[in-house]
């Protein structure tokens, strides 16, 4: 039985639509229009065990309702989910004792306290035994370095310390399922870094399965096996992160290093040119016929070094997205009604 | 036998130990959180009174124009009466709970109560009492000195059965007043914005719990009127038991009929939370 099994899940929000002006605001009191969102469509998905999901989408495409719906804290219009065995809706106390949910900067953490005293409250009402307690939280701690931030009051750590904290806070019961809700959102370089360090070394440890939502490509490249897009509700690609690049990146990035100091004249007649910097050109070249264009390349001009490159992760994915939307917009029926 | 009993799975015995030492935790660092702003809490608590002094000078103004009594009470009837109405309010006032309610939903931290296996009612129960219990710690000292000073308004220490009456009044007035406020900050599931709506129960709080004046000086029928509302046992009902103004079977019927009360309103918050939460869309991200 897999871990995450989800059937034709569906969730379809009544959004108030309010014209601009003060007498739409005025007729607002007595007549409303209502828009129908269907912020998730009859999706399936099927998670194992261990797995570790990214769930990429553009903003509103569905991925922060999914997890809320995996997460129970809110029930779909149609459509069933399992979450190890237990509908998540039901908000059995069972269930919440086994996952955990990480939203970016919502913090479950008390913000007057330090988060020693918010860890001590989760080990209560997540019943968790003191020796476990206290092994887990010193493993969290000695993994996450926060050793010295422990004892001081929540509303004076940096974002970075504070998502450390609420990470500490979400695993401390040993969560069997961890859904991540943008955990890098707004931080730096460095506590990226220690974040995706953190995650991959512990998910590696406990195999435990994460489903996390990110715009940052380097969180995806750094952790994820597989990768689920969602695009307007409807899940478009589920795969490895490679597969996608083959699908949907039509071009290559090669860079050629030219022996002389004079530049061909010519070189747009082999793709798109996109740098040049002599000796150095790139040039973007359709895949297709990139074996061949190199061929012309090196028979005609004296090159020293060579290498073809698939282009950014972040561009790839951008044109996945505008394809995906295309896609489904292209399938879809009108989806306003009163 | 011993060995094998020890293997069984948890006891009744066992899971409330459990739950008082969840209960205990909570309600520890709720008093922790209460004592992190001392300037404000304390600033808080001695604005307490400033209303009472106000009510003594103006009664005493009144009283200088009019000889006697005002529907049945003294210059110093009316002054103990406020005296115990403040009393009565420091048990009953929930300052913040219902808006805090519909803060919570409208920007969507109502969600870990959702994720966690933890009863949000119960923990904002605690929460209260923890707040409460913070303030009667702190609020003790200028009470005992207020109520030395204004001694001679007070009549002979009532007996120790008028003393249970008042305190269980007290206790009852504490829980009705925190699922009163917390089903009233539950709306907030339906109409997200509950501040007129609070705006409007505060108003009638003022004028029917009795804070204002003592509601036996309405005549007839108004006066029937307004006790038969749960807000009397608010403020004017303890006060009322503290003066022997209720008493025998009289004061043992409203002491069930607030229990009544008390019970349903922990019934119609329970049952707006339930329904709230299918509701909720899960509004803020």
């Amino acid at each position: 039985m897999q871990t995450i099994e989800i059937e034709r899940l569906s969730k379809t929000y009544r959004i108030y639509q309010k014209k601009e002006g003060l007498l739409a605001s005025v007729q607002g009191l007595f007549t409303r229009e209502y828009r129908q969102i269907e912020a998730v469509r009859e999706i399936n998905l099927s998670i194992a065990q261990g797995e570790f999901v990214a769930f990429l989408g553009p903003n509103g495409a569905g991925k922060t309702t999914t997890l809320k719906l995996l997460s129970g804290v809110i029930n779909p219009t149609c459509g069933t989910a399992h979450v190890l065995g237990h509908i998540p809706w039901h908000r059995e106390n069972a269930y919440r004792r086994r996952f955990a949910l990480v939203m970016g900067q919502k913090n479950q953490l008390w913000w007057d306290l330090p988060a020693q005293e918010s860890f001590r409250l989760h080990q209560q009402i997540y019943r968790i035994a003191p020796s476990t307690f206290d092994k887990t939280l010193n493993e969290l701690v000695d993994l996450l370095k926060v050793h010295s931030l422990l004892n001081q009051p929540v509303r004076e750590l940096s974002l970075g310390e504070r998502m450390k904290m609420e990470l500490i806070a979400a695993m401390l019961h040993s969560p069997e399922v961890l859904f991540l809700d943008e955990p890098t959102i707004g931080l730096d370089v460095v506590a990226q870094h220690n974040i995706q360090n953190f995650l991959r070394y512990y998910q590696d440890l406990r195999k435990i399965t994460i489903l996390l939502t990110s715009h940052y490509m380097k969180d995806v490249v750094a952790l994820c096996q597989r990768v689920v897009i969602i695009a307007q509700g409807s899940i478009v690609h589920d795969g490895s992160l490679a597969e996608i690049v083959d699908r949907f990146s039509r071009y290559k990035i090669v860079t050629l290093l030219f022996a002389e100091d004079d530049l061909p004249q010519d070189l747009a007649r082999y793709g798109e040119v996109i740098q040049l910097e002599t000796p150095r050109a790139k040039l973007r070249i359709d895949r297709g016929v990139v074996t061949d264009v190199l061929a012309a390349i090196l028979q005609k001009h004296p090159i020293q070094d060579v290498s073809v490159e698939d282009p950014p992760l972040e561009q790839v994915i951008a044109e996945m997205f505008s394809y995906a939307e295309q896609k489904v917009a292209d399938q879809s029926v009108p989806e306003t009604i009163k | 036998m011993a060995l094998a009993q020890s293997k069984r799975p948890p006891t009744q015995i066992h899971l409330w130990q459990t739950n008082l030492a969840t209960w205990w935790t909570i309600l520890r660092i709720c008093l922790e959180e209460r004592l992190v702003y001392r300037g404000d809490f304390a600033l808080g608590t001695l604005m307490r009174f400033l209303p009472i002094v106000t009510q003594i000078f103006l009664w005493g103004t009144i009283f200088e124009t009019v000889s006697g009594k005002i529907a049945g009470y003294s210059y110093h009837d009316f002054i103990a009466y406020y005296l115990l109405t403040m009393v009565a309010r420091a048990f009953s006032s929930m300052p913040g709970l219902a808006s805090g309610i519909a803060a919570e939903i409208r920007d969507g931290t109502i969600k870990k109560y959702l994720i966690q296996p933890i009863d949000m009612i119960g923990f904002l129960l605690l929460n209260r009492l923890a707040h409460k219990l913070v303030y009667y710690g702190v609020a003790i000292l200028p009470f005992a000195l207020v109520f030395f000073l204004c001694r001679e308004f007070f009549p002979a220490l009532p007996d120790g059965e008028t003393i249970f009456a008042f305190v269980l009044a007290l206790l009852l007035s504490f829980l009705l007043g925190f699922f009163l406020e917390a089903t009233i900050g539950l709306i907030g599931f339906w109409f997200l914005e509950v501040s007129s709506l609070l705006f409007i129960y505060m108003l009638f709080n003022f004028f029917f719990s009795g804070h204002m004046f003592p509601l036996d000086i309405l005549p007839e029928p108004w006066n029937y009127l307004i006790e038969a509302t749960p807000l009397q046992y608010l403020a004017y009902f303890p006060a009322a038991v503290w003066l022997g103004k209720v008493e025998g079977s009289q004061l043992i019927a409203a002491l069930w009929l607030e229990a009544a009360w008390v019970a349903f309103f922990m019934i119609t918050c329970r049952v707006a939370f339930n329904r709230g939460i299918k509701r909720y869309s899960g509004f803020g991200g």
